[in-house]
């Protein structure tokens, strides 16, 4: 017997919404994942008619359902926003090629406006580049530090008024359990904020519309709207903690589907003890990105680029970030200690 | 079966004592394995296996055990040290709280458990000590027997009680065992938050010159339990569709029972022995629960909910292998109770899959337990110490966390829960629900604010959703597993009532209430 959807009761349900249970058809899920978007959109004040808003685009899912959304509710609610796709070109050989595609496509598809920013223009140096001279068993730490800046340069560069990145709710409540197992209270308290302010000239507003959206969910609006992600999971450096949460917070999701939203509720309702110590956020005093030392982890490893000097952004060394300020030459012993770097 | 190693016990010991003595002692220890065994370091091979008690045939011990020949005095001052280890700890920790005045009244709750028997062994230990040492507060014992709630037998119940009447007596203190069938028929006092009364502390301190009846140990007035009753009880707890919800209910009828035979005995303090690993199970439960404002309560040291009756974790510091290997060098007796969770799949409840999480994730990485631990000791209760009773939650006396703002993972909830069930008005379409799969086919249009899973929103019973509002937002998911609130003890539903009550009574009389301004005398 056809089971009829839930919320009109006209027509036949097509499939079993995740998060509630609910048999809908493809319209009634479709207007309920567009409509809770749009209530997070409005409830958070996410957005003020006039910006430009830039969506952090990597052609994944994630970020293909974002601009897809963002783009249906400006017309519908008349959000008054200036859209457009960044996507961030490491310059890896043959990497990007595939997923830049995506983007390239999809940029057609909803008539967005894309930019994309290289890593040779933020950085003056490609990733294929700075492997040739850390070798390949450092650039993890490049790569790492350089994506997190990069979107934030590219903003800049662009003069846009906020990101918004395709962050979901698995994402979300994981980064809770993360900083639970890790026991990270400041990351834990701040985790759950679905927008930062600007802190510091060098950072744009963040924000994630998606953050009470199930992954899921995502993919199956993706898959009935036909829409064309490249699907090969982001490549995370392999951490095998981040792996235990991902799989620990699946298994919650099969016994309570509504684990998922409820771990970011324990997050957002956290109080920590007074008088635990959190660390101090300062910025950089070259770049003026957030930074707890006196340069950002971006610009001393790319001053250890380019003095050829690699090894000064890999392992600690603020003491020489006054040195390397006020621009004064390091000691020889300082250089041969930051020069030798084992391929 | 716990592997327990000498370098582990090394560490363990190092963190707060270093005794010359054990350490020579470890030492010799590690040249006598050298000499029997053949691993190459003798310090990553177990030094002993703590298998639990109940595991017929159970080895005795290999190296703590006295009579074994040429190594008698060296166990024993290994056993001393490690027996004044675990005693520093434990004192360390009520000590430095300051939290349990002399002569004060203290029940220990003993499930029969290893945590649990520790504490009570710990605590029988320092009221023999010299007078310098002695522990000065008057303990009382109290054990839940679940039998009901888990289906056991008469026969099968009466013989735990028993073995645990017998560990209890030769304790000499007084002791309770109370059927958890006497949850029932509590008075609505035990879901309400009570100030602490000024006056018992010099009651207590008159007990405690007096040295009189309180010290007699024995069983006192034992409440019978009847099969009507252990029925009733079976079916409130059948009436949780889940066993996540099923678990949560009955820590929650747990804790009121307990509440109340504190309080009606006259004890200020309630001690309960979970161990750190215990507690960071629970934490990582709590998390995926959705009481995240909760966890300072639910996993710190004391937990003051209940105003006149705090909470006390003196255990949390010991994780459970310290626990079995004091348990085990000391013949402390414990007693196998089963659980809800017994012989249940990893995948069979939210604290299910938390506890089996945890202890493999321990295994690759052994600081695991230690980290979560010490996010919930950074962590405070939410909303401050006392507010208005209408504040707190029904069920667990938390304070609610249900009145967040608009941009809120309540408020998403709520928002995708209605976006399914909304229907344009005059569509009306009577239509068999199908068996599988909700169902909101009715043409009221209004949709229960609590429906989630496969449960059919409208047909949710208007008693429901007038205690989901007295609910936290945790405790409203366990009472949305359940199919209805109509086996709820009386004493949940009338005080449901009174609260219902009073609020209607204030939204009518509103426009004269003059703000309250907070900070304000
Ligand atoms: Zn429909
Ligand atoms: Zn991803
Ligand atoms: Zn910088
Ligand atoms: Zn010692
Ligand atoms: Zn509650």
């Amino acid at each position: 017997m056809p089971v009829s959807c839930s919320s009109c009761v006209e027509k036949r349900a097509m499939l079993k919404r995740p998060k509630t249970g609910h048999s809908l058809c493809k319209e009634c899920f479709f207007m309920a994942f567009e409509e809770e978007v749009h209530q997070t959109i409005v409830n958070a004040s996410l957005f003020k008619s006039g910006e430009t808003v830039a969506i952090a685009a990597s052609g994944g899912k994630d970020s293909t359902v974002l601009a897809h959304v963002m783009k249906v509710l400006n017309e519908r609610y008349n959000y008054g926003l200036e859209l457009m796709l960044i996507s961030v070109d490491e310059g890896i050989t043959g990497y990007r090629d595939d997923s830049l595609e995506t983007v390239k496509r999809n940029q057609q598809q909803y008539e967005l406006p894309l930019k994309i920013v290289s890593y040779e223009e933020l950085y003056g140096w490609t990733m294929d580049a700075i492997v040739k001279q850390v070798g390949r068993k450092n650039n993890c730490t490049f790569c790492g530090v350089f994506r997190r800046q990069a979107l934030d340069r590219g903003a800049l560069m662009l003069k846009v008024d906020k990101i918004c990145t395709g962050h979901n709710a698995d994402d979300v409540a994981e980064t809770v359990l993360m900083n639970v197992l890790r026991g990270d209270i400041a990351r834990l308290r701040r985790c759950t904020t679905i927008s930062t302010a600007s802190e510091g000239e060098g950072v744009v507003p963040r924000c994630k519309p998606l953050k009470y959206a199930y992954e899921k969910e995502i993919v199956l609006y993706a898959y009935f709207k036909k829409l064309d992600y490249f699907s090969t999971e982001c490549i995370y450096s392999p951490n095998a903690y981040r792996g235990h949460a991902r799989t620990f917070l699946k298994d919650l999701e099969s016994i309570r589907p509504s684990s998922i939203v409820d771990i970011i509720h324990s997050g957002e309702n956290l109080s920590v003890r007074e008088g635990v110590k959190m660390p101090v956020q300062g910025t950089c005093s070259r770049c003026g990105y957030i930074s707890s030392q006196a340069l950002c982890k971006s610009c001393v490893l790319l001053e250890g680029l380019n003095r050829g000097l690699p090894k000064l952004g890999i392992g600690k060394h603020h003491r020489l970030h006054g040195k390397i300020l006020s621009q004064q030459p390091l000691t020889e012993k300082e250089e041969r200690k930051l020069k030798s770097v084992e391929s | 079966m716990f592997l327990f190693f000498i370098s582990e016990l090394k560490d363990a010991v190092r963190v707060r004592h270093s005794c010359p003595l054990f350490v020579k002692c470890l030492q010799k220890m590690c040249q006598m394995q050298r000499g029997a065994g053949s691993s190459s370091d003798p310090c990553r091979r177990p030094l002993l296996q703590v298998r639990p008690t109940w595991e017929v045939g159970a080895p005795p011990c290999s190296f703590f055990n006295e009579s074994r020949t040429g190594s008698g005095s060296c166990c024993l001052s290994v056993r001393s040290c490690f027996r004044e280890y675990f005693t520093h700890k434990f004192r360390a920790m009520l000590g430095k709280t300051r939290l349990i005045f002399p002569g004060e009244k203290v029940l220990l709750a003993v499930s029969g458990g290893p945590s649990s028997s520790a504490m009570l062994s710990q605590v029988q230990q320092g009221l023999g000590q010299s007078a310098q040492k002695k522990l000065r507060f008057l303990p009382g014992l109290v054990h839940i027997d679940e039998g009901g709630a888990l289906g056991l037998s008469l026969g099968e119940r009466q013989r735990l009680v028993s073995e645990l009447k017998a560990i209890f007596q030769t304790s000499g203190f007084p002791f309770h065992v109370i059927p958890l069938e006497q949850v029932l028929d509590l008075p609505t006092s035990a879901v309400n938050t009570t100030p602490p009364s000024s006056d018992r502390a010099p009651d207590c301190y008159k007990a405690a010159g007096d040295g009189g009846e309180l010290q007699q140990g024995g069983a006192l007035a034992e409440p019978s339990v009847h099969e009507a009753q252990t029925r009733s009880l079976q079916q409130l707890l059948g009436s949780a569709t889940t066993l996540t919800a099923k678990e949560e209910l009955l820590r929650t009828l747990r804790q009121h029972l307990l509440v109340h035979e504190a309080r009606t005995r006259g004890y200020s303090k309630l001690l309960l022995g979970e161990s750190c690993t215990r507690l960071a199970v629970r934490l990582l439960t709590c998390v995926s629960l959705g009481r995240g404002a909760h966890l300072a309560q639910d996993t710190g040291f004391s937990d003051c909910r209940f105003g006149d009756v705090t909470f006390v974790r003196p255990m949390r510091e010991f994780s459970a292998k310290e626990i079995a290997v004091y348990n085990h060098m000391f013949r402390v007796p414990t007693v196998v109770i089963p659980s809800l969770e017994t012989k249940t799949l990893e995948k069979a409840s939210i604290q299910r899959l938390s506890e089996s999480f945890v202890s493999r994730l321990q295994q690759d990485f052994p600081s695991t337990v230690s980290t979560i631990y010490r996010t919930s000791e950074k962590l405070q209760t939410a909303g401050g110490g006392c507010c208005e009773e209408d504040g707190r939650c029904l069920l667990c006396l938390c304070s609610l966390d249900t009145a967040a703002g608009k941009a809120s993972a309540l408020q998403a909830r709520l928002i995708s829960e209605q976006l399914c069930c909304q229907k344009p008005a005059g569509t009306v379409k009577v239509e068999p629900s199908p068996p599988a799969g909700p169902c909101c086919s009715s043409a009221d249009g209004e949709c229960g604010s609590a429906a989630g899973g496969a449960v059919c929103c409208s047909s949710e019973a208007p008693e429901k959703k007038d205690l989901q509002k007295l609910l936290c937002y945790s405790c409203q998911l366990t009472l949305r597993d359940m199919s209805s609130v109509a086996h709820l003890p009386q004493y949940i539903l009338t005080e449901a009532q009174r609260r219902k009550r009073r609020s209607l009574m204030k939204d009518e009389i509103s426009e004269f209430l003059l703000e309250e301004e907070e900070g304000s005398s």
